[in-house]
């Protein structure tokens, strides 16, 4: 049965990686919020409109934008 | 201010959804035929005649074309619709969509070519030979590699559960498809496994079961976390619940593959390995079931009214019965009753059909309206489905547990003397004549179930056109 070597190598070596993921998806606050993200998937149907701010825009055309940038940012929620 | 506008690729998805009903309706048209030659064996073998279709070909046909050309097209229609909505933004390279597209369907084709005309390599649900084993593998791993890539160019930071079944789905499926396919070619098309004998077998269920964890069940779990919610409009009911699922899902999947090998050479305790961790999965697999139904909490009256919910309620209800067959089968006690039995057929069966083909009715009931931004062509046609589809997994399975039964009781049964009652192996066959003329009824059902959808997707698809054509006159 030296097959079985083979096979609990890559065995574990498949579960180390998702063992490190795991701890990866843990470490970079993946899990800190276990209840939005399902209600957040209701929210996906329309296309993306990612709104970029360009920096040297005065601070009053942001407040101007604030409502419209509310209404469709999406970037890294 | 710069608006950037991100667009998701629909023209994948739509590609992905036709191929999933092609070939739905070839690949269960070929089961309808394996299921007639052993239900009128004399009709096939001496009337026709043809090597062609001989049961022999036609079955690893069936099973192949609906694992991988049915349920796979499937699998990438949801994962290419909602991965794109779930990490908002487009596929990363529309190049490698289409390149895994094509490459899909050549090797569906391939196969349809070269499993009728006898080229296998004898493994179950391995069966195609080497150069398409490296062709599945290239396209395997190019759908993996713009599938990370969407993800490391995501817009969101949370990666939701679905994701995670789907990246697990790849990882696994290719390491174990890479290591079981280790052959030795002797010529174009025909080939040797590398590994021999009990290890073989070994190597090919601990692929074998993972074919059906990893192909049939993972990716369908991560599709299921998308669109029971989206179809209810309801959150998932625990999404604390889909987290561990997940993870003690795949800790505990890859091990169970020695099931398939009780009572076989393979050495007891790997026997018994595999028993246990069967066992195990109850826990993930009905906490995953149960997820899933409890989102229809308080919205139990849009199941009445909507067949997409219909379907997944009933593909729930299926995942769980499988889920607690399989484990149930895998006692060496009730194995000892049901191994090469019907019964396996019929375990199977209630997962192909129920889980994995109401599912992807469901989902695709879901997705036809939203892609051609069009209402379903008719409602009604589509509840008709669901209650044909229905009907016909209910005369599907329960003739074949009924076969599996007698035959496992016909083969363990002793005449007082201690001879066996019945010497003759084929008047065990011919008993199970009456259950495989009534299962091939249900999967006749099943499949005019199949060909009204496509009816009614393709009217829902082809009533965009006529919209867009009056708004341009």
């Amino acid at each position: 049965m030296e097959i079985i070597y083979l096979m609990l190598i890559v065995s574990l070596l498949i579960a180390l990686v998702f063992l490190a993921s795991f701890i990866w998806a843990n470490k970079t606050g993946q899990y800190d919020d276990d209840v939005t993200p399902g209600m957040r998937i209701l929210y996906d149907d329309e296309e993306v409109k990612e709104v970029k701010e360009v920096k040297e825009v005065k601070e009053e055309t942001n407040k101007n934008n604030q409502i419209n940038k509310n209404g469709s940012n999406r970037s890294k929620v | 201010m710069e608006v950037i506008e991100v667009k998701y690729d629909n023209k994948i998805v739509k590609y992905f959804a036709y191929a999933t009903i092609f070939w739905g309706v070839i690949g269960m048209l070929v089961g309808l035929v394996a299921a007639l030659q052993l239900a009128f064996p004399d009709f096939f073998n001496d009337y026709l005649g043809y090597k062609l279709i001989s049961f022999g070909r036609i079955r690893p046909l069936h099973t192949n074309a609906v694992i991988f050309a049915f349920v796979g097209n499937a699998i990438f229609t949801g994962v290419y619709y909602s991965m794109q909505r779930l990490l908002k933004t487009r596929m990363w390279s529309d190049k490698l969509s289409y390149i895994n597209f094509w490459g899909w369907q050549l090797i569906i084709v391939s196969a349809v070519i070269t499993l009728p005309m006898g080229f296998t390599s004898t493994k179950e649900y391995a069966e195609l030979e080497w150069p398409i084993d490296i062709a599945i593998a290239v396209m395997w791993v190019i759908f993996g590699w713009n599938m990370f890539a969407t993800i490391l160019v995501r817009r969101v930071k949370h990666i939701y559960t679905a994701i995670w079944f789907y990246l697990a789905t790849f990882v696994t499926v290719a390491v174990l498809h890479i290591f079981n396919s280790f052959e030795v070619p002797v010529h174009f098309m025909k080939s040797y496994s590398w590994y021999s004998g009990v290890q073989d077998a070994l190597v090919q269920w601990w692929y074998g079961h993972n074919a059906v964890a990893f192909f049939l069940t993972t990716p369908f779990l991560g599709l299921m976390y998308y669109f029971v919610p989206k179809a209810a409009n309801r959150p998932i009911y625990s999404y604390k619940l889909s987290i561990i699922h997940f993870w003690a899902l795949i800790f505990i999947y890859i091990w169970a593959g020695p099931h398939h090998l009780l009572y076989s050479s393979l050495p007891d305790w790997a026997q018994s390995l595999g028993v246990v961790f069967s066992i195990m999965l109850i826990a993930p697999s009905w906490g995953g079931m149960l997820n899933g139904l409890l989102t229809l909490r308080g919205v139990w009256d849009k199941v009445r009214d909507s067949a997409v919910l219909k379907f997944f309620v009933v593909a729930l209800t299926a995942y769980g019965m499988a889920t607690f067959e399989g484990p149930l089968l895998s006692l060496k006690n009730i194995n000892s009753l049901t191994h090469f039995t019907d019964w396996t057929i019929a375990h199977v069966h209630v997962g192909g059909l129920g889980w994995n083909g109401m599912l992807a009715f469901g989902m695709l009931y879901y997705l036809f309206p939203r892609l051609f931004k069009t209402e379903l062509y008719s409602k009604s046609l589509a509840n008709a489905h669901f209650w044909i589809a229905t009907f016909g997994i209910v005369l599907w399975a329960i003739p074949m547990y009924w076969a599996g039964f007698s035959q496992g009781l016909m083969w363990q049964e002793f005449n007082p003397d201690g001879t066996l009652a019945n010497p003759d192996f084929l008047t065990t066959v011919t008993a199970l004549k009456p259950f495989y003329i009534m299962r091939s009824f249900g999967g006749l059902i099943y499949i005019i179930g199949v060909l009204l959808m496509g009816y009614n997707l393709i009217k829902t698809a082809k009533k965009e056109h006529l919209l867009t054509m009056r708004w341009l006159k």
